[in-house]
């Protein structure tokens, strides 16, 4: 990989929390490294409390790692980076005071759009999401599925060359983030977009990622990473295949040992209590 | 549907015994002064007040009384809300602030301040400044401890997601900090106006020159009941008219925000 085509440059990013020696003090990452490609789409997935959350926020510059350094497009993050990089979070985090709409425009306010783009660039990323007909709901009045849906809009209107996702379907019931899954495939096929994407899910690793990078259990470093080549949009079909199988057991392989671990771990914390 | 229905026959039914116990508590009032011989000092008859409220109603001298106490207690007001917001914004800017004062405001709230009006005499005087300065000190406190906690507990999320976005320092307080604060902050301007018109018509009645709760004492020392009945409920109309403006307003302000 040229360093042109990198998008995204991790190079050795620890961090802990806390003090060593106090309480709370959790080493969350460990010496993790990777190079992120344009407009690839890397999945994260492991154990609980493995620091990939931690990862995605030191990416977006909402955290900065105890060690180690993040470079987009080739400068260091120290802080957000709102032109470069937007954020679907795990609970949705839209402003209940606002309709759908609102939100979306509120996102460009931020950001610097020009008031004159804000118009045509909501309605697009609403119609991309399917939620259109929803603009002047306010979130309360939506679904699960519909908010985490108006929060990709608000991602997308804003027009970033990467985006960082985290855990965006895990409230979600399994029939609903399979839909879900499917769509932003379609949707992300279109885009040329960089994405990192966090999940449990084994099956949404698989499913939507052109790189999986599995983790260990805490402190989290990646143990290791698996291509999966099949070309995007992904159909439904893809689920079924014999691919989409060894794939999910590669990772299941991969990821149960370190499930393992955390589980023993925390047992071990609480007889410790 | 039916449980709608019987939602509203609850209502009607509940509606219908308060309007039935304030007519028994005036038919016992009527009954106790017309056939029970209640001496006319204590209690004078519920027909001849009504005559003196419509006359004190009729012939407006109850205007000057009015003004003080609605000044007195506009300006009350105005100062506990500008301090009590301002204050409660800066402390709830840190946690370790608001581990600091919210216990502490909390704690000078729960203490009977009216106590203190003694004092307020002798600082600023039997005339409205001390009685601006007791409604302002009284209503202070919920509103000061009702911006901290509309402050102070904001949903973090939102918060990350807007600086994400790139999102000022004016555009958070501006678009975020202020709606997710406004209903708990608006409850407090609510509780802080109720206390503020009951401690200065209150005072008013202990120590004052003017003012509706003056005029009420006045009457009772001059042994003119019907009177000074009637200047009650004229004040407890004038109080029930504010609340209610106050409340219309905490709701639609909660609407917007």
């Amino acid at each position: 990989m040229t360093s042109g085509d990198v998008a995204v440059r991790i190079k050795g990013v620890s961090h802990q929390f806390g003090e060593a020696g106090e309480a709370q003090h959790v080493r969350a990452l460990l010496d993790t490294s990777i190079d992120i490609a344009r407009g690839e789409l890397l999945c994260l997935i492991g154990p609980s409390g493995c620091g990939k959350s931690t990862l995605l926020n030191v990416m977006g510059g909402l955290m900065t790692p105890t060690s180690g350094a993040v470079e987009v497009a080739g400068k260091p993050v120290r802080g957000p980076r709102p032109h470069d990089i937007a954020f679907v979070f795990q609970e949705h985090a839209l402003f209940p005071w606002n309709t759908v709409d609102e939100n979306v425009r509120l996102g460009m306010l931020f950001q610097g759009v020009p008031k004159a783009e804000h118009e045509p660039r909501a309605r697009k990323s609403l119609e991309a999401v399917g939620l259109a007909e929803f603009a002047n709901h306010y979130p309360g009045q939506l679904s699960g599925g519909m908010r985490q849906r108006a929060a990709l809009a608000r991602a997308l209107s804003l027009e970033t060359g990467i985006l960082l996702m985290d855990e965006p379907f895990g409230a979600l019931d399994e029939q609903t983030r399979m839909i879900l899954g499917e769509d932003l495939s379609v949707l992300l096929a279109r885009t040329e977009k960089t994405i990192v994407f966090v999940t449990h899910s084994l099956g949404e690793a698989v499913f939507l990622a052109d790189r999986v990078a599995v983790f260990t259990a805490r402190p989290g470093t990646i143990k290791k990473i698996i291509r999966v080549d099949e070309p995007h949009p992904r159909k439904p079909e893809f689920v079924t295949s014999e691919k989409f199988t060894e794939l999910r057991n590669e990772l299941y392989a991969l990821l149960h040992d370190e499930i393992r671990k955390t589980v023993s771990e925390s047992a071990r914390a609480r007889e410790g209590m | 549907m039916t449980s709608r229905r019987n939602d509203r026959a609850a209502g009607i039914g509940s509606r219908a015994v308060q309007v039935g116990f304030l007519v028994a508590v005036f038919i016992l009032w009527y009954l106790a002064t017309t056939r029970w011989g209640v001496n006319r000092l204590l209690l004078p008859n519920p027909i001849s007040v009504w005559h003196q409220l419509l006359d004190v109603l009729q012939t407006g001298e109850y205007l000057p009384d009015l003004r003080v106490t609605l000044t007195e207690l506009a300006a009350a007001f105005v100062l506990a809300t500008t301090s009590g917001t301002i204050v409660g914004y800066f402390v709830s800017r840190t946690r370790y602030t608001i581990r600091v004062f919210d216990p502490l405001f909390a704690g000078i709230y729960s203490i009977p301040i009216i106590l203190f009006l003694p004092l307020y005499v002798l600082f600023f005087g039997l005339g409205p400044a001390s009685k601006i300065a007791l409604g302002t000190t009284i209503s202070f406190f919920p509103i000061v401890i009702n911006t901290i906690a509309g402050f102070g507990n904001v949903d973090r999320t939102l918060v990350t997601a807007a600086r994400s976005m790139g999102a000022s320092d004016y555009q958070l307080f501006r678009y975020v900090l202020l709606p997710a604060a406004l209903p708990v902050i608006l409850t407090g301007l609510r509780m802080g106006f109720t206390v503020a018109l009951l401690s200065i018509i209150g005072s008013e009645t202990i120590a004052s020159l003017a003012g509706l709760g003056h005029h009420i004492v006045e009457l009772a020392e001059g042994m003119d009941m019907s009177r000074m009945f009637a200047y009650i409920a004229f004040v407890v109309m004038i109080a029930a008219i504010l609340n209610g403006a106050v409340s219309y307003l905490e709701a639609r302000g909660r609407r917007r925000g």
